[in-house]
């Protein structure tokens, strides 16, 4: 082989080596200045401000955990007053948010699990027909939904009357404002979110796995439940991960399809920040998001994120 | 299998297409008809909805009745006559355009750094970017709330945009993400290899192939702000009072058939957004084939 | 040159240029800890056709994007007409490339994609107009200015792509698998034409490819890569008859190993013994010392089987065997033949009347040439 290293003026190696590296991270630095805008701005916009939010639930009106007692004393109020006296207001609060949210849950995927995968099974130009049945009411505001729901549910609303003009009932059923109205609003809104990862997840099953079942003798209900089922469970996982940590967020539908006793924490939230109680709204809000959070290192740890996550995006 | 597809007529030219089909097609089952009729129903549930706003905004009736007693536009008349609609309708129109313009541009230099670079700390910015998806809107708001109260930024409608901007980052950030993953970086590098330096680059050949997702990022920034309500509910004050804003209020005051009327603009402005998102979608199938052509004939040259 | 390459390459005019020098000195880049090229020198001769081949992973397409300019080594420089470019950006290389599976733009016409080079040239648009028609008429593809790239078939995608590359005159022409995507008879003729092209234009060409036999066909010189390193480099015959190492003598064609030990050298020959085989021959290699374990390789149709005379020529070297297992493959049959020591031999023999066939179980006895086989 030729030497040729001679011939031309040698730079030092080492002092080379150092440039081509400098050359290497400027090429990064470049990718971080097109990335800087977007991160000071989400800074400036949404990190600092909650995290100066949430500080304020140690800090308002004093230092201290003065704002988290109140979640503290359920016990208390049922030791001085006795089993006949309700639990503490605010640990109901939270126990309905997560009475909703898992109720709402377990619905939408009882409801888009067949319609997630009947879609999948058919040819992807008929899907994608279907699909636009699905993401009309996902693109349509969730106050026109929920508004929507107001029309159907109300006293003189169609439901009651189709009921009445059918002889099923005498009078108009009290239907809006109860914890039912809650759950048809707001699974209604949240189906959506549950259809779509199950949706991408069933598409990428190779159909050939199941040919292959059928082919080693099971039968239609075994290569389902052996097959198809486990395969599917990434699906499952992030639809569900997604619709119980937004349920939990709620606000706008329970407000207004629930009854007085429907509060859910978002409202709650919001009552004591306009009855300036700052501190403590600051709390609720500290504990929802670490549910949050908690919820989401809970699935993410059990199915790792690229389960989760990665078949969403699919 | 003949006799579960008995339509499938040999018509001459979908004969070969048919015959593939009817052998992937499953049989026609007990638990099949069962599972259609189930899909129907809660396809039903999810649609009917949202269509049965139309019927009552054209009611000539002052309550929610139904079927409405005759036909009027009355509220439509309202929606344009009563103060406040329209304004708050062009605030809306506003603030979603500054949205949008905002995050697209953001968010798509975003992405490119976050698909592209090989930075330390990439995964945990990518998390932080998408975090206003699951974060719960009243935590953003509260949080804008505090944060605008002493910026003096209450009732702007710049400031709540700022605010959508953070709420739609994320939408920008993972379809565009999600369009580079998907996109051949070869295609980059023969342009610079062609003498095209990196905005040129960007401007000729990597924007025009990720604009679909780009335009679909767009799209889910402007609904984002577009149907904003619980930050503006707390930031909007009086001045920059948003058409969701305005609907709430009214929707907490008096229920008359505005409302409906108003829902019936957005449903159908909503359906033909989705629709053009469709087509868009379409059409950067139809560029993606070209390199599944490509990549078919290697495949065929291999076997 | 057949009729048919010289009525497909009409006599250009402007396109074309004086191929030039391309230097790696000592070239490496490092992923972390992981060496992708580990020290490669390479010179290259003005107008030549270079040939990189390796597996993946051998570090041949790496080396490439650094001369491209799509990766910055971790240590060394290149040189391209004795000005080091490693540091330069892409964009001014002036070095033309044919990506694997060609990398034309999908939301332009042919047209486009060929102007697109020298637009960023800021080339007037008549020049550009005459340039492209010309570039166009050079690849066989006159008139095709108006189609899309999906509209074209790989064969043509991939003339497109040779155009697009040669039509701002680098003085240096890449490709990366050019031909890897298309069908085996589309690729052999395309191997003509792109030889042919070269010898009419006069660029220097480096070729990247996993296929031998496509390097043994095009090119002037073959650069042999395996983990990282160039193993051995030199004109294809020098290659294929002389192996200077195992890798290359299995990369490259078909290869027996036979293990052995050197017994003694005495000066133009090395004698090794074989355990269970005897004495058997080589040309002399330096750096081999008495009693240094080797492998002796010989190419399959090296060896020719013969009958029981004796009175074998000197510088044969022979063993026998038994016929372990034959293989029909057309032009010819191929034996395995179990040696005493278990160690196991191919050779091939040529379907030819009068030659013997052997079965299996037979014994045979066979011999190759000692120039014909290598110490590796």
């Amino acid at each position: 082989m030729t030497t040729v290293t001679s011939e031309i003026a040698q730079a030092p190696r080492a002092a080379q080596m150092a440039r081509f590296a400098r050359l290497r991270r400027l090429e990064q630095w470049r990718y971080v200045l097109l990335l800087l805008p977007a991160l000071v701005f989400l800074i400036a916009f949404y990190g600092y401000p909650v995290a100066a939010m949430l500080t304020r639930s140690f800090s308002e009106p004093g230092w201290g955990l003065q704002n988290f007692e109140p979640l503290l004393q359920a016990r208390s109020a049922l030791d001085a007053f006795g089993l006949s006296i309700p639990m503490n207001a605010y640990i109901r609060v939270f126990g309905i948010t997560l009475q909703i949210a898992l109720i709402v849950t377990v619905f939408t995927l009882l409801l888009g699990y067949p319609v997630a995968y009947a879609l999948s099974s058919v040819s992807p130009a008929r899907a994608n027909l279907l699909m636009i049945l699905v993401l009309i009411p996902f693109w349509t505001s969730i106050l026109v939904r929920s508004y929507a729901w107001m029309v159907l549910l109300g006293q003189e609303g169609i439901i009651n009357q189709a009921l009445i003009a059918t002889g099923v009932l005498a009078a108009p059923m009290q239907l809006l404002n109860t914890r039912l109205a809650v759950y048809t609003g707001m699974i209604h809104i949240l189906l959506p979110f549950m259809i779509l990862p199950l949706y991408a997840v069933m598409r990428g099953i190779d159909r050939n796995l199941l040919r292959a079942a059928g082919n080693l003798g099971a039968a239609p209900s075994a290569v389902f439940l052996r097959i198809f089922l486990p395969l599917s469970l990434p699906g499952v996982a992030a639809g569900c991960l997604l619709v119980f940590i937004l349920g939990l967020g709620f606000y706008i539908t329970p407000a207004l399809l629930g009854g007085q006793r429907d509060v859910m924490i978002s409202m709650l939230i919001q009552q004591q920040i306009s009855q300036l109680n700052w501190g403590f709204g600051a709390a609720l809000a500290l504990v929802l998001l670490l549910m949050a959070l908690a919820i989401y290192l809970l699935f993410t740890r059990l199915l790792g994120v690229e389960r989760v996550f990665g078949s969403a995006r699919a | 299998m003949t006799a579960s597809t008995p339509a499938a007529l040999p018509r001459p030219d979908a004969a070969a297409v048919s015959r593939t089909r009817r052998r992937t097609r499953p049989p026609l089952s007990l638990s099949r008809v069962l599972l259609w009729i189930v899909v129907a129903v809660v396809l039903a549930y999810l649609v009917f909805p949202v269509f049965i706003v139309a019927p009552v905004s054209f009611s000539s009736a002052k309550y929610l009745q139904f079927p409405p007693p005759g036909w009027s536009l009355q509220w439509y008349e309202n929606y344009l006559n009563r103060p406040g609609w329209v304004p708050a309708t062009f605030v809306s129109i506003r603030v979603a355009i500054i949205t949008t313009l905002l995050a697209t541009t953001l968010g798509t230099a975003a992405s490119l750094a976050l698909v592209r670079g090989r930075f330390p700390g990439r995964n945990a910015i990518n998390s932080f970017m998408v975090s206003p998806l699951v974060v719960p809107g009243i935590i953003v708001a509260i949080g804008i709330y505090f944060f605008y109260a002493q910026a003096k930024l209450v009732g702007n409608p710049l400031g709540l945009a700022f605010a959508h901007t953070a709420l739609a980052l994320p939408f920008v950030v993972t379809n565009v993400s999600a369009t580079l993953h998907g996109f051949d970086e070869r295609l980059e590098y023969a342009a610079m290899n062609l003498g095209a330096n990196r905005w040129q680059t960007f401007r000729r050949v990597t924007l025009p192939i990720i604009r679909p997702g780009v335009f679909a990022g767009a799209l889910f920034a402007f609904i984002t702000s577009f149907d904003e309500l619980i930050v503006a509910l707390f930031v909007s004050g009086s001045g920059a009072v948003t058409l969701p804003r305005k609907m709430w209020d009214s929707l907490r005051q008096e229920i008359d058939p505005t409302i409906a009327a108003v829902s019936t603009i957005l449903i159908t402005l909503s359906v033909a957004i989705l629709l053009s998102a469709e087509l868009l979608r379409q059409r950067s199938e139809r560029i993606r084939t070209a390199t599944w052509i490509a990549e078919e004939e290697e495949l065929g040259a291999r076997e | 040159m057949t009729d048919m390459d010289q009525a497909t390459y009409a006599v250009s005019g402007a396109i074309g240029s004086l191929g030039a020098r391309v230097i790696f000195d000592r070239i490496e880049k490092r992923y972390g800890s992981v060496v992708a090229v580990d020290d490669v020198s390479l010179d290259i001769s003005p107008g030549e056709f270079i040939t990189l081949l390796g597996p993946s992973g051998s570090g041949k397409t790496t080396t490439l994007m650094m001369l491209a300019g799509f990766e910055i080594p971790t240590a060394g420089e290149i040189y391209v007409d004795e000005d080091p470019i490693a540091a330069v950006p892409p964009y001014r290389r002036n070095i033309g490339m044919v990506f694997q599976n060609y990398a034309l733009f999908p939301h332009m016409t042919v047209g486009e994609n060929i102007a697109f080079p020298l637009q960023m040239r800021k080339m007037s648009k008549a020049e550009i107009t005459r340039q492209s028609g010309e570039v166009l008429d050079l690849v066989g593809l006159p008139g095709y200015e108006g189609r899309y790239p999906r509209q074209l078939s790989g064969g043509q995608q991939q003339r497109v792509a040779v155009a697009r590359a040669l039509v701002f005159n680098p003085r240096v022409l890449l490709m990366d698998e050019p031909l890897g995507a298309l069908d085996k008879q589309l690729r052999e003729h395309l191997q003509l034409e792109i030889k042919a092209l070269h010898e009419q234009l006069g660029v220097t060409i480096i070729y990247v490819t996993h296929d031998q036999e496509e390097a043994l066909v095009m090119s002037d010189r073959i650069a042999v890569m395996n983990n990282g390193r160039i193993e051995q480099c030199g004109r294809p015959t020098e290659l294929y008859d002389e192996p200077s190492t195992r890798f290359v003598a299995t990369f490259i064609g078909e290869s027996n190993f036979i293990d052995a030990v050197v017994e003694r050298l005495d000066g133009t020959a090395v004698c090794v013994e074989a355990p269970g085989l005897g004495e058997l021959r080589a040309p002399m290699r330096s750096g081999l010392t008495a009693g240094a374990p080797v492998m002796l390789t010989v190419r399959p149709e090296k060896i020719v089987a013969v009958g029981d005379e004796n009175g074998m020529a000197a510088d044969m070297n022979v063993v026998t065997g038994t016929v372990d297992d034959v293989v029909f493959v057309g032009e010819m049959r191929r034996y395995v033949v179990v040696l005493p020591g278990a160690q196991r031999l191919v050779l091939k023999a040529q379907n030819r009347r009068g030659v013997q066939g052997f079965a299996r179980g037979d014994p045979i006895r066979v011999c190759w040439n000692v120039d014909d086989c290598r110490i590796v």
